[in-house]
């Protein structure tokens, strides 16, 4: 055992490697990398391949169409409808939209058109360290700062526009729609900042002083000129935060309240799909379809990321392959 | 007669290079003027100073004067868009704007708001095209993007773009130096036609093009003017050393 352990690599330097010439070898490590590269994508498919078999015994007791459009949620009596959960999530998600891509855009815009290069030599990193930050540490400064204030700010906002479904407020408690979506939309803004200033940067300088040179200003240079060009990879960026939105969980399971009801007021709680399943998978297993229900909810959310993902992937693609040409 | 530009003790500074030193220089009206000399020597920053490009870049400095119709383009209360309109840039790469040909030559016409009712930019549009001798070429894809044309033609366009503004200046950064012969010549020609409405400055480091085109030199070297005067005087009987040393391609 010992020998022959010593002598592994001198059989395999001395004995193998003169057999394999050069191309031989080449080959080898081009396979070797290429299995390496395909391996996340390997996994990605394992992941739905297993998420749709473990699926499998809900479906066979529901149909899909009274899954997704079901509003009971009792597991004791083997109702499971992801509707609330699924409105849940895009509610939570286009809050935060709401709340954070017009003030993206506009520092967006400024940190790559107007600042000092000084400027945003500071501002771009300092956003990159608000992207690190643990999502558990945004869902506790949500729990002490943004959910009392929401409170507050709920009751006054119900005595002035309570008779709007929107702004009635049902829920005695911050823990709503509208925390969930300020925490989100906190944390999705580094993200939306960063993209949409790399695509301002496809755009040539050349062109920006073509305009400038005419004698326009330079709001008019980025209205008439930089804006149109980029438009497609600004929508990429918004849905590349949407799609980091719809799958955020710690952070927003801590705020939104988690109640299994369709919301219809930003004031109400909502219960997400990430929330549903990290709040619920492993406890009370012995609920006979609760594992596939669950899985269910999995799949169904994996799916939505995964679209959001393809279409802003689609949207940067389209605008970078122009840049170049 | 009065000169059209006048240009006062210019010194520029980027960061800690010299770029200019003090530039005296009188710009006649309604010829052109080319400016030559070898790569680096800040040909291309004394014509920045004309339309007030150098201020984009924060780290330049600048002091002394620059007047044009006896006016200082850097004093305070100046906008720059005027000064910007009424010097005209033709870049050394074409750089059309991410819209038709078309909204290409009447984007400065809508910026400055020169045409108030609509129907004239039709008429402007055609005409700028024709004086830059685009028209024929484009007259059936007005509304296709600018980016389809052929870089001679962008380059054009972009004459037109400018000549739109209605400019009294027109400010050439090497034009010719990214385009094929046939395209060049095309530019050349249409300096030589527009020069009787315009004052043109050219930079170029081509001895031949300044030969050509030039109704006053300008040489610099290392941020300094060497020597300016007519094209008689420059290119057969130099008073500088170092005038002569270039033309006969020293450096």
């Amino acid at each position: 055992m010992k020998a022959r352990r010593v002598l592994q690599p001198i059989w395999f330097s001395s004995v193998l490697l003169p057999f394999l010439n050069r191309r031989v070898k080449d080959r080898f490590v081009g396979g070797a990398f290429f299995l390496i590269t395909i391996l996340p994508f390997a996994i990605l498919l394992v992941v739905i391949v297993s998420l749709i078999l473990r699926t499998q015994p809900i479906l066979s007791a529901h149909s899909i169409g009274e899954l997704l459009t079901g509003q009971k949620w009792y597991p004791l009596k083997g109702q499971f409808g992801f509707f609330p959960f699924i409105a849940g999530t895009f509610w939570v998600t286009f809050m935060a939209l709401i709340l954070a891509v017009p003030p993206c855009l506009l520092s967006a815009i400024y940190l790559s058109e107007y600042c000092r290069p000084r400027i945003s030599a500071v501002a771009k990193p300092l956003l990159d360290l608000l992207a690190g930050i643990p999502s558990v540490v945004y869902g506790v400064w949500g729990m002490v700062a943004i959910v009392p204030l929401v409170q507050v700010f709920s009751s006054h906002v119900n005595k002035w526009l309570g008779f709007i479904p929107l702004f009635s407020k049902n829920n005695p408690t911050g823990y709503s729609i509208l925390s969930g979506g300020i925490v989100l939309a906190v944390m999705i803004t580094p993200f939306i900042i960063a993209v949409t200033c790399e695509v301002l940067r496809t755009v040539p300088d050349g062109t920006r002083l073509a305009s400038l040179a005419l004698g326009a200003t330079k709001w008019q240079t980025i209205k008439y000129v930089v804006l149109p060009q980029t438009r497609s990879g600004i929508f990429a960026g918004v849905v590349f935060g949407a799609s980091r939105a719809l799958g955020e969980t710690m952070a927003v399971l801590m705020v939104v309240g988690n109640v299994a009801k369709v919301p219809s007021s930003i004031f109400d709680p909502a219960y997400p799909l990430p929330a549903l399943i990290a709040n619920n998978y492993g406890e009370m297993m012995s609920i006979p379809l609760y594992d596939a229900a669950l899985l269910g909810a999995a799949l169904v959310l994996l799916i939505i990321v995964l679209f959001f993902n393809l279409i802003s992937t689609i949207a940067l693609r389209h605008i970078i392959g122009r840049s170049k040409i | 007669m009065e000169p059209h530009i006048q240009v006062r003790d210019l010194n520029v500074y980027y960061e800690k290079i010299h770029a200019l030193k003090d530039i005296d220089l009188e710009i006649p009206r309604h010829q052109i003027t080319v400016i030559m000399g070898p790569s680096g020597c800040g040909k291309t920053t004394l014509l920045k100073s004309l339309n007030r490009f150098l201020e984009l870049n924060e780290s330049t400095r600048m002091s002394g004067n620059i007047l044009i119709d006896g006016e200082d383009i850097y004093a305070l209360g100046v906008d720059v868009t005027e000064v910007r309109k009424k010097a005209g840039l033709l870049a050394q790469h074409p750089f059309p704007l991410p819209m038709s040909i078309y909204d290409n030559v009447a984007y400065g016409l809508r910026i400055h708001g020169m045409c108030p009712n609509g129907r004239s930019v039709d008429a402007k549009v055609q005409h700028y095209l024709l004086e830059a001798g685009l028209w024929e070429e484009v007259k059936d894809r007005l509304h296709f993007p600018a980016t389809g044309l052929s870089v001679g033609q962008q380059q054009r366009l972009c004459l037109a773009r400018g000549l739109a503004i209605e400019p009294e200046i027109l400010l050439g950064d090497e034009p010719t130096s990214a385009l094929d012969p046939i395209s060049a010549q095309h530019i050349e020609n249409r300096l030589m036609d527009l020069k009787n409405e315009y004052t043109i400055i050219l930079v170029t480091h081509i001895l031949r093009q300044a030969k050509r085109l030039a109704d006053y030199v300008v040489f610099m070297y290392l941020g300094k003017v060497i020597e300016s005067g007519l094209p008689g005087e420059i290119f057969d009987n130099p008073q500088e050393e170092r005038t002569l040393a270039y033309l006969e391609g020293q450096f």
